[in-house]
């Protein structure tokens, strides 16, 4: 894939849930053994090109989540690489137990890809929001856990995941029309971490939608004083431990990101593992809050849950400016 | 060896196990009512052997009920699969063979099951995965009262998925007591006929009506629907839910063993 200007563009008007179609589609022809399993949601998934190239590769289920994992298991058993989607919350909560006992604990060859992800439903509401897929997801021994920041990094995901052994949960965050973080192309590994810039004051772990928010904070943070080191965790499990440590030891306040409920994601994967060290950095964990906010659109959404760059600015400056001793040389 | 033996044998297997297993205690009852359509299956129908076990092309069994791993293991020693060291590690501690089943495909063993409902949507994704292979999946009444196998009910009717094979062990128990009091599916056969199954019924205890089903020309999925006797074989325990669990002591074990010779 090339990933010109062109490209970036159209991945993100097509959102991440267009560039998973249109990567299955890609590379459905050098996978004889790729199978999809979707729960109604063919266009959803921009899947109906890939069903009409490859309808013996494509199994709609209906409206049946659990019975979508049961089935995706036992084509895994048969040697198939099988990819399953529907929307987030409807593809770890509804079938979560096959998710844990027939995925994680038989260790099937499935990638469960949640669409839509976050907040990225918007107006139709609480019961269409992914607010804690990560957080039910890695706790599944055998499971990894993917969270691609973009477009690009999406159409990159998904090529390396048919190519993985194992069960896998594939969130796509954000909505079409999302400033996309990368323009070219860049290596891409399963538990690497990408650091996007390097700062020395306060180092900016994010995941999925809000690692361009992070990018746009990190700009503002710059005029205030604040050297930031951005990090894209793209993968929650296996958590990038290394890259954390290297973090830990340079930067004064670690500050995570994630469009997803505070408690259980990427916030807690990374105070977990801090947690076994001593004298670390204190942790500022930015997430939405718990509780169940009224829906809106989604740029209301984000504001509403303090997820705007500005309101993550703000967070951040008093944050540091709470550390002991104050900020730096402050 | 004639079916019936095997079928004996398998019940003595069932109950050594169990007993081996001491305090732990076993699954009896739900093992002893299938115990006669195991060996039916494993003995003339299936084909499954230690030799194929681990290839393609094979056919493919799926315990749904899973928690009657005893009967599976038991029919797996009988059929030259498992060892009886194997069988007897049944409920020890870190064994390969729980309670609950766990996916070994060198033993046979397929599925990782216990939660009850979710075998016959992964057998329905074994028979899209790998088309010349039949699948044969044992459940219990019981667990008919899952949503999720309702779900897989109506897929298989729909993609008329011949090649998978529904054994319903229907011992009209489950672990509170009698079905019919508790959660009965009245009349599955018109509602798996409406989703477009053939459906027969059987008595579960007749080797020549079990072998006629198993062996029936396939033009819709197939739900054979086997009228058991849950504890079949061992007088103490025959219609007794106390049996769903239990522990079997020395002196019970003795009389079981004498009654199954």
């Amino acid at each position: 894939m090339m990933y010109d200007m062109q490209t970036v563009q159209h991945f993100s008007r097509i959102s991440s849930r267009g560039v998973f179609g249109l990567a299955l589609t890609d590379i459905e022809q050098n996978m004889p053994d790729l199978r999809v399993v979707v729960a109604d949601v063919m266009g959803s998934a921009r899947l109906k090109e890939f069903a009409e190239k490859a309808p013996e590769k494509f199994v709609n289920v209906g409206i049946a989540e659990q019975n979508m994992i049961g089935i995706s298991a036992g084509l895994a058993s048969t040697g198939k690489t099988v990819f399953a989607t529907t929307f987030a919350p409807f593809a770890t909560m509804r079938p979560f137990e096959m998710l844990r006992t027939q995925l994680g604990y038989m260790n099937l060859n499935v990638k469960v890809v949640g669409l839509m992800s976050g907040l990225a439903g918007g107006v139709v509401g609480n019961t269409h929001y992914g607010l804690e897929d990560l957080a039910i997801t890695r706790v599944i021994p055998n499971m990894t856990v993917l969270s691609p920041a973009d477009g690009v990094e999406t159409y990159k995901t998904i090529c390396v995941a048919a190519s993985m052994k194992g069960p896998c949960y594939i969130r796509l965050s954000g909505t079409n029309g999302a400033t996309p973080v990368y323009k070219e192309d860049y290596d891409f590994q399963i538990g690497k971490g990408i650091v996007l810039r390097e700062g020395t004051d306060v180092a900016i772990v994010a995941t999925g939608s809000m690692v361009s928010e992070a990018l746009r904070a990190s700009r503002a943070l710059a005029k205030e004083n604040i050297s930031t080191t951005i990090v894209d965790m793209h993968t929650i499990k296996p958590l990038d431990t290394k890259l954390l440590q290297a973090l830990f030891a340079k930067h004064r306040l670690i500050v995570t990101i994630e469009e997803h409920f505070a408690l259980g994601g990427l916030g807690s994967a990374v105070a977990e593992y801090k947690s076994c060290f001593e004298n670390m950095p204190p942790q500022l964990i930015i997430g939405i809050p718990d509780v169940f906010e009224k829906a809106g659109d989604y740029a209301y959404m984000l504001s509403q849950c303090g997820l705007t760059a500005p309101q993550i600015v703000a967070k951040i400056i008093e944050a540091y400016k709470n550390l002991r001793g104050g900020g730096r040389e402050s | 060896m004639n079916i019936e033996q095997k079928a004996q044998n398998i019940r003595k297997s069932i109950i050594e196990a169990g007993h081996a297993c001491g305090v732990k205690g076993g699954h009896f009852g739900g093992s002893l009512s299938m115990a006669d359509l195991m060996a039916v299956l494993f003995g003339k129908v299936i084909h499954l052997n230690p030799e194929n076990v681990t290839q393609m092309v094979r056919d493919r069994f799926i315990l749904s009920k899973g928690h009657c791993a005893q009967a599976l293991y038991a029919t797996l020693y009988e059929y030259g699969f498992i060892t009886h060291e194997q069988l007897l590690s049944f409920n020890a501690n870190g064994s390969d063979f729980p309670s609950h089943c766990v996916k070994k495909t060198e033993f046979g063993i397929d599925l990782s099951s216990g939660s009850l409902g979710l075998g016959l949507s992964f057998a329905l994704g074994q028979a899209l995965g790998y088309k010349q292979s039949n699948i044969y999946v044992m459940a219990g009444n019981g667990e008919l009262n899952e949503g999720s196998f309702w779900e897989a009910a109506m897929f298989a009717g729909h993609k008329n998925i011949c090649s998978v094979c529904l054994i319903v062990d229907d011992n009209q128990m489950q672990l509170d007591g009698l079905s019919q009091d508790i959660m009965p599916v009245d009349d599955w056969a018109q509602k798996l006929k409406a989703f477009h199954w053939e459906v027969v019924e059987i008595d579960g205890h007749n080797f020549e009506d079990i072998e006629t089903a198993l062996s029936r020309e396939r033009n819709k999925p197939l739900a054979i629907i086997a009228h058991t006797v849950k504890g079949k074989g061992v007088s103490f325990m025959e219609g007794n839910p106390e049996w769903h669990h239990h522990v079997l002591n020395d002196e019970q074990y003795a009389l079981a063993m004498s009654e199954l010779e």
